[in-house]
C-alpha cells in the first residue's frame, strides 16, 4: 500500500520539495491566467479585427512561413551534413549553426546588422551590386526570423537522420537509384516525423521572434512589424489589444504543443 | 535542518524581488538620504548620467538609479505597477496620462526644453539640407514611433513643413533612431538637438529652422507610489536649480 505521497518508481519526497514544485508550477501558470483573466471578452474579436491587428498577423504568417521555408530548403541539407559527413570542424560548425538558440536576439540583430547592414561584410556589396538593401525590409524580417529558428529545425532533423536505419538508403542505392531520388524517396520519409516536428518548432519560434527583428528590421507596420512587435508597441497605446494580440500567440503556442504532444507530452 | 535553510533562501529570493527602492529602515534625518528611481526619458540619457552622481555628491548618502526609455514605454510601465519615484518625460502627453490616472503626487513642472534636428551620418552623404529633403524618394528615413514623443514632435514638424515621409522604421525611442543614422543603415532621422550633441563623430545634425522646428516641453512629476517622496523633491528641485547648468551644457534650453 503506498501512501499518497509515495513517488510510484522512488522515495517518498519530502513536503517542502512537493511544495517547492507547487512554487514552480504556479509560477508557469499564474502569468497565464493573468492574461486570460485582463483579457477584455467583450471587445477582443473588434480588436483582433482591427486593421492594426490583422496588418501584424498577416505579416506575421508570411513572416514566420517564409523563415521555415528558408529553414527547410538550407537547414536539412545542413543537418544532413552535420549526421552523416565527418570533416574536421564539424563540431565547431554544428556548434556556432544553433548558437543563435541560446544566443540573446538582440546580439543576433546587431550581428545580422554587421553582416547583412548596409555597411556590413555583405550588405555593402548587396546594395552596391544589385541596390538590394534589407533592413528594413519584410525580407529583413524574415531573416531574422530565420537566423533565430533555423536551428530548431537542424537540430531535430539531424537527431532523425542520426537515428535512422541506413541499410534502407543501401538497399535503394544497390537497386540503381540515383543520390536525389534516394534522398526524396528514402531518407527524407523515413525522417518525415522529425522533418515535421522541426519544422513546427522552427516556425513557432519565428512567429515568436521579437529582439533580432526590432534591431535589424526595424519596425514598421505592413513591413516589419510583427506581432511581438505589435504586441510591445500596443501595450503603450491600446493594452487591451496586446492581451488579445498575446493570447493569439499563446494559443498559437498552445496548439503546437498540442501538435507534437507524442514528443514531448507522451512519453508515458 | 537542510530543508529550513531552503526554505529560508526561497522566502528571501522571494522577498527579495519585491523589495522596494528605499530602504525603510535608513535613520530619519535633517538632509536627504536613501535611493530612488527616476524614470527618464530616452533623451535625458546623457545629461541624467552627469547629473545623477552630481546630485550624489552633494548630498553624500543618497543614489540616484535611472531607468532610461521612450517616454511611452515608461508611463505604460508605471501603468502597469513598475515601482519608482521620479517621472521625467519628453512630452506633456505622456505625463497627462499618468496624471489622469492618478498615479502622480503633485503637478508636473517643466524643468527643461528641447529642439528638433534632423540627424545625418557624419559628412552628410545624402547631402540632407533641411526637412523637404526628408521627403525624396530612395533616401531611408527613420523616425520614432507616434507614441513616443520624438514620434509625434517629428510628426508636427513635418506637417509644418508640408513634408510627407515614409519612413522605413518607426523605432522604439529616439536613441534607436541616432543607432540607425550611426550604423549607416538610415540616410536620416529626426532627433533632439540634445541627441546629436551627445551622439558623438559618427553623426551630424542638419538645423530646422524655427518657423518649422517644434519645442518641445519636459516636465517632471514625483510618482503617487514613492517611498521617499523628500528626496524625490530634494532632485528635482536640484534639476530646477543647479541641474539647469549641466542640461544647458548637454544642448537643453532652460525651462
Amino acid at each position: 500500500m503506498a501512501s499518497s505521497q509515495r513517488n510510484p518508481r522512488g522515495f517518498p519526497a519530502p513536503p517542502l520539495f512537493i511544495g517547492l514544485a507547487g512554487l514552480g508550477a504556479a509560477f508557469f501558470l499564474l502569468p497565464l491566467a493573468g492574461l486570460l483573466v485582463r483579457t477584455p471578452w467583450g471587445s477582443a474579436w473588434q480588436l483582433l479585427t482591427s486593421p492594426e491587428a490583422l496588418t501584424a498577423l498577416r505579416l506575421s504568417l508570411l513572416a514566420s512561413l517564409s523563415a521555415t521555408a528558408i529553414a527547410l530548403i538550407v537547414g536539412v541539407p545542413l543537418a544532413w551534413i552535420f549526421a552523416r559527413i565527418a570533416f574536421p570542424g564539424r563540431a565547431v560548425l554544428r556548434a556556432l549553426t544553433v548558437l543563435p538558440m541560446v544566443l540573446p536576439p538582440v546580439v543576433g540583430g546587431v550581428a545580422l546588422l554587421a553582416a547583412f547592414g548596409r555597411r556590413g561584410l555583405v550588405g555593402t556589396w548587396l546594395e552596391q551590386a544589385f541596390g538590394i538593401h534589407i533592413p528594413f525590409t519584410t525580407a529583413g524580417a524574415i531573416l531574422a526570423e530565420s537566423f533565430v529558428a533555423m536551428p530548431f529545425l537542424v537540430i531535430t532533423v539531424e537527431a532523425g537522420l542520426r537515428g535512422m536505419d541506413l541499410r534502407f538508403e543501401d538497399a535503394a542505392r544497390t537497386l540503381g537509384a540515383r543520390r536525389w531520388t534516394v534522398l526524396w524517396r528514402v531518407t527524407l520519409p523515413l525522417v518525415r516525423p522529425s522533418l515535421v516536428a522541426g519544422a513546427v518548432l522552427c516556425w513557432a519560434r519565428a512567429l515568436g521572434e521579437f529582439g533580432a527583428t526590432i534591431t535589424f528590421a526595424g519596425n514598421f507596420p505592413g513591413r516589419t512589424q510583427t506581432m511581438p512587435l505589435a504586441v510591445y508597441l500596443a501595450l503603450e497605446t491600446n493594452p487591451d489589444a496586446a492581451i488579445v494580440l498575446s493570447l493569439v500567440l499563446l494559443a498559437v503556442s498552445l496548439a503546437v504543443l498540442i501538435g507534437l504532444r507524442d514528443r514531448w507530452l507522451g512519453a508515458s | 535542518m537542510k530543508a529550513r535553510v531552503l526554505g529560508a533562501v526561497a522566502a528571501a529570493l522571494l522577498l527579495a524581488g519585491c523589495g522596494g527602492t528605499s530602504e525603510p529602515g535608513s535613520p530619519p534625518s535633517s538632509g536627504p538620504s536613501g535611493s530612488i528611481t527616476v524614470f527618464a526619458a530616452s533623451s535625458l540619457t546623457a545629461a541624467f548620467g552627469r547629473i545623477g552622481p552630481d546630485f550624489q555628491k552633494t548630498f553624500p548618502g543618497t543614489m540616484i538609479h535611472f531607468a532610461f526609455a521612450g517616454s511611452s514605454t515608461l508611463v505604460a510601465q508605471i501603468q502597469q505597477g513598475a515601482i519608482g519615484d521620479v517621472l521625467a518625460s519628453a512630452d506633456q502627453p505622456n505625463m497627462q496620462k499618468l496624471v489622469n490616472a492618478g498615479l502622480t503626487s503633485g503637478s508636473p513642472s517643466i524643468f527643461a526644453r528641447n529642439k528638433l534636428q534632423i540627424v545625418v551620418p557624419a559628412g552628410n552623404p545624402k547631402h540632407v539640407t533641411g526637412l523637404a529633403d526628408l521627403g525624396r524618394a530612395g533616401l531611408v528615413v527613420v523616425l520614432c514611433a507616434s507614441a513616443v514623443p520624438c514620434g509625434h514632435y517629428a510628426t508636427e514638424a513635418l506637417q509644418k513643413a508640408g513634408v510627407t515621409v515614409k519612413p522605413a522604421s518607426e523605432e522604439t525611442d529616439v536613441k534607436a533612431v541616432l543607432a540607425k543614422v550611426a550604423l549607416g543603415e538610415a540616410d536620416a532621422g529626426i532627433v533632439y538637438v540634445t541627441d546629436v550633441k551627445a551622439a558623438g563623430a559618427q553623426v551630424q545634425g542638419v538645423d530646422i529652422p524655427a518657423s518649422l522646428n517644434v519645442v518641445a516641453d519636459y516636465p517632471i512629476v514625483v510618482l503617487k507610489d514613492s517611498q521617499n517622496i523628500a528626496l524625490a523633491k530634494v532632485f528635482i528641485g536640484y534639476l530646477h536649480a543647479k541641474g539647469q547648468e549641466t542640461l544647458a551644457r548637454y544642448g537643453f534650453l532652460p525651462a
